[in-house]
């Protein structure tokens, strides 16, 4: 018999082992989120994923399913908590949509689309954070990273070549290439790692490919994020 | 010739007047005036707040992205600089020559947009002054007034507009901030139910821009004298042709005549523009001055735009629009295709323009095709893109790094162009209408006239309804306010 756990108020089967986020996604009930990814292990930084259960708060990318916890997701406060969590991601960054090459086909965008963010509400960082395009084929812009770790696990993980880092803390922290200059081209990073295509936002860009792919046949202008997650999980089978 | 109006020889016994509009879209324009105790002209400076900031932002940012980020630049025409930044990335992409397709369909979208920026600038922020009158009504002088007392012209006006942004909409993806022109080709071509929206509409478009030339025509007819004499000087002109010296607001050479109409230069190959073209800084003024090189800052300004273009090239491509070019030359013994109010005429021909070149471009099988893409060839370092834009010609320059990001841009705008002509029309109209009376408001709205006669983007471009905010305070020599007389954003003049 397998077991289950209710969320928002309709039974989810798990498989042990799996978290409430695999668990959910698997049964085609959307949980937003940015730094899971269905092929890594969980990092649990950006908290958008975060539901109830049993009344309290908890990532549900990190979290265990375990048979008859309540988990609510889909409530007005765990929304408008997540539509906050994103806004912030967009000033602390410098995310200006119109210009940016990973327009209709960024997580991050698709997300504030879902959540319905029409503002950023909060006063923007405007950070300074200079381009890397040492590499012929790779730039990156991290203007637009949100730090979720994604290329770092799938360098680190799956392309065995720990070509970038995650480094300081808090507010401090930020992404680094590990190589002696600090830039890409003194890294083996090639277009056929993992790492080169993980990324939701649009820091690690093929060069030259820019606005290639005309307004109307994006990725999110057919999809919304949460088809996008569905069919993504469709190829992982 | 007015240079003596650009420095007054004793300005400590004058009193200062300046308008004061503001427009958020290429900075902001400011008109002082000098007077004296009897209301004599003595002093009369355009000043225009230029955003140069652009060209530091875009350094550092990678090539391919500039023809996206520099549609920012303007609300009205930012498809123009969409295209000349994408021209320039084509020249470092080594793309020398693009497919017949992503040509024609860049070709689609620029006269797009010439046909919408042309009509706005006509029907919704000049029209109400040629209809109703410089110093008319202002409670009515504005496009709902056109609406009401001419509903005919101002509905043609909207669809010409409309029509406009729908071939954006196709060939950009978006009517602002679309994508579709990129560094070496296009990303998208017609497709078959865009191309046969647009053909169903075309010739009603057309024959719209036949009665839109009719009505500048006839209003020089009612009024030659005015028309042809309202803020008139003598100017050399600049634009680019094609190579038979057929008008081409898309690609060309530069062409530039004296006042006389003879040729300083052709065919100029525009890739080397600072061989001929120099910027001019003066202390009053934040945007540069550029001039003819052969003939120096003082001598060799210029003008740009409809007028320029209309009176440079050797004929216009297209039947309708080369017999109205042809009659506008002709008119009073060509006295109005020097006038600054021909500014007008020469727009709306250019607009006929635009929908036969639209016309023709849609009956061309290529327009839908498949390749889109020019062959890449050898990377280039350097890269300079100039279009004709709606007001004018539009120079992009930019140098490019190995790694692939932008290391210096150049911008030149059709406004900058034409800074010393709009001062020249200013400065004659103060003369002709201003100088010995009382400010009102219809007199400064001569001067805004003169100004939107050429541009309507420092008068009123984001003030939908053709009205700026004005304030024109008159001081004494010391600079102490001596009245102030402004006008508000809904056009109401007051004076104290
Ligand atoms: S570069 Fe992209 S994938 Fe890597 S941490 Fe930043 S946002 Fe995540
Ligand atoms: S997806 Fe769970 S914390 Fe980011």
């Amino acid at each position: 018999m397998t077991e289950t756990f209710r969320l928002d108020g309709t039974d989810v089967p798990f498989e042990a082992g799996e978290t409430i986020l695999q668990a959910a996604l698997k049964a085609g009930r959307f949980i937003p989120h940015l730094c899971h990814h269905p092929e890594f292990r969980p990092h649990g930084s950006c908290k958008l994923c975060t539901v109830k259960v049993d009344g309290r708060q908890a990532a549900s990318c990190t979290r265990l399913a375990t048979s008859g916890m309540k988990v609510e997701s889909e409530t007005e406060e765990l929304n408008a908590e997540r539509l906050a969590l994103t806004q912030m991601l967009f000033v602390e960054g410098n995310h200006f949509c119109p210009s940016c090459e990973k327009s209709g086909d960024c997580q991050l965008q698709a997300t504030a689309y879902h959540l319905g963010m029409t503002n950023a509400h909060y006063d923007h960082f405007f950070p300074n954070r200079p381009l890397d395009a040492s590499h012929p084929d790779f730039l990156l812009d991290f203007n637009r990273c949100i730090l979720c770790s994604l290329c770092v696990r799938a360098s680190r993980d799956i392309d065995n070549k720990n070509v970038f880092g995650l480094a300081g803390r808090g507010m401090a922290s930020h992404l680094i290439v590990n190589s002696k200059s600090g830039k890409l081209v003194d890294t083996d990073f090639s277009v056929s790692d993992k790492a080169a295509h993980v990324c939701p936002v649009g820091v690690i860009l093929r060069k030259r490919q820019g606005f290639f792919i005309p307004i109307g046949s994006r990725t999110f202008d057919k999809k919304t994020i949460k088809e996008y997650v569905d069919t993504r999980l469709g190829e992982e089978d | 010739m007015n240079l003596e109006l650009e420095t007054a020889s004793h300005p400590e016994n004058l009193k200062r007047v300046a308008i004061d509009p503001v427009s958020r879209v290429e900075g902001h324009g400011k008109v002082t005036l000098l007077l004296d105790e009897n209301n004599r002209v003595h002093q009369v400076r355009l000043h225009i707040v230029e955003f140069r900031g652009f060209e530091k932002f875009i350094q550092g940012r990678p090539f391919w992205e500039v023809p996206v980020m520099v549609q920012r630049l303007c609300g009205i025409c930012p498809v123009s600089h969409h295209i000349a930044a994408s021209k320039a990335m084509d020249m470092i992409v080594g793309a020398v020559k693009l497919t017949k397709t992503a040509e024609m369909n860049r070709r689609l979208m620029h006269y797009g947009q010439i046909l919408q920026s042309h009509a706005l600038h006509f029907f919704h922020l000049c029209s109400p002054d040629l209809l109703f009158g410089f110093d008319s009504d202002v409670a009515r002088r504005n496009i709902v007034g056109v609406a009401q007392a001419y509903p005919d012209i101002a509905r043609k006006g909207v669809l010409l507009r409309k029509y406009g942004q729908e071939i954006i909409r196709m060939t950009a993806g978006k009517k602002v901030h679309g994508t579709g022109s990129i560094p070496g080709g296009v990303n998208k071509s017609l497709s078959a139910d865009e191309r046969k929206s647009l053909l169903q509409e075309i010739y009603q478009m057309v024959s719209w821009c036949i009665e839109a030339v009719d009505i500048v025509k006839r209003l020089f007819e009612q009024n030659a004298q005015f028309y042809s004499q309202f803020g008139r000087f003598d100017s050399r002109s600049l634009s680019m042709v094609r190579a038979d010296g057929a008008m081409d607001l898309y690609h060309g050479g530069l062409r530039a005549r004296d006042t006389l109409g003879e040729k300083i230069f052709d065919h100029f190959d525009y890739r080397h523009y600072w061989e001929v073209i120099s910027e001019d800084v003066k202390s009053w003024s934040y945007m540069k001055f550029p001039f003819l090189q052969s003939l120096g800052p003082e001598a060799g300004w210029y003008r740009v735009g409809p007028l320029s273009r209309v009176t440079n090239c050797d004929f216009i491509p297209t039947p309708l629009a080369d017999r109205e070019r042809r009659e506008f030359l002709a008119f009073d013994d060509g006295r109005a295709s020097g006038a600054t109010l021909g500014y007008h005429w020469a727009r709306m021909i250019e607009m006929l323009h635009a929908a036969e070149t639209i016309k023709d471009l849609l009956h061309e099988d290529d327009i839908e095709g498949g390749e889109l893409m020019a062959e890449g060839g050898e990377r280039a370092g350097r890269g300079v893109g100039v279009i004709e834009a709606p007001r004018g010609t539009l120079i992009h320059h930019y140098r490019v790094n190995e790694d692939d990001l932008v290391i210096r841009a150049n911008l030149i705008v059709s406004t900058t162009h034409n800074n010393q002509a709009m001062n020249e029309a200013i400065r004659q109209v103060a003369l002709q209408y201003l100088d010995g009376n009382e400010i009102t408001e219809g007199l400064l709205n001569h001067i805004e006239v003169a100004i939107r006669a050429f541009d309507p983007c420092l008068s009123c471009a984001t003030h939908a309804l053709g009205q700026m905010p004005l304030e024109v305070v008159v001081q004494d020599f010391a600079g102490n306010p001596v009245s102030i007389a402004s006008r508000s954003p809904e056009g109401v003049f007051s004076s104290r």
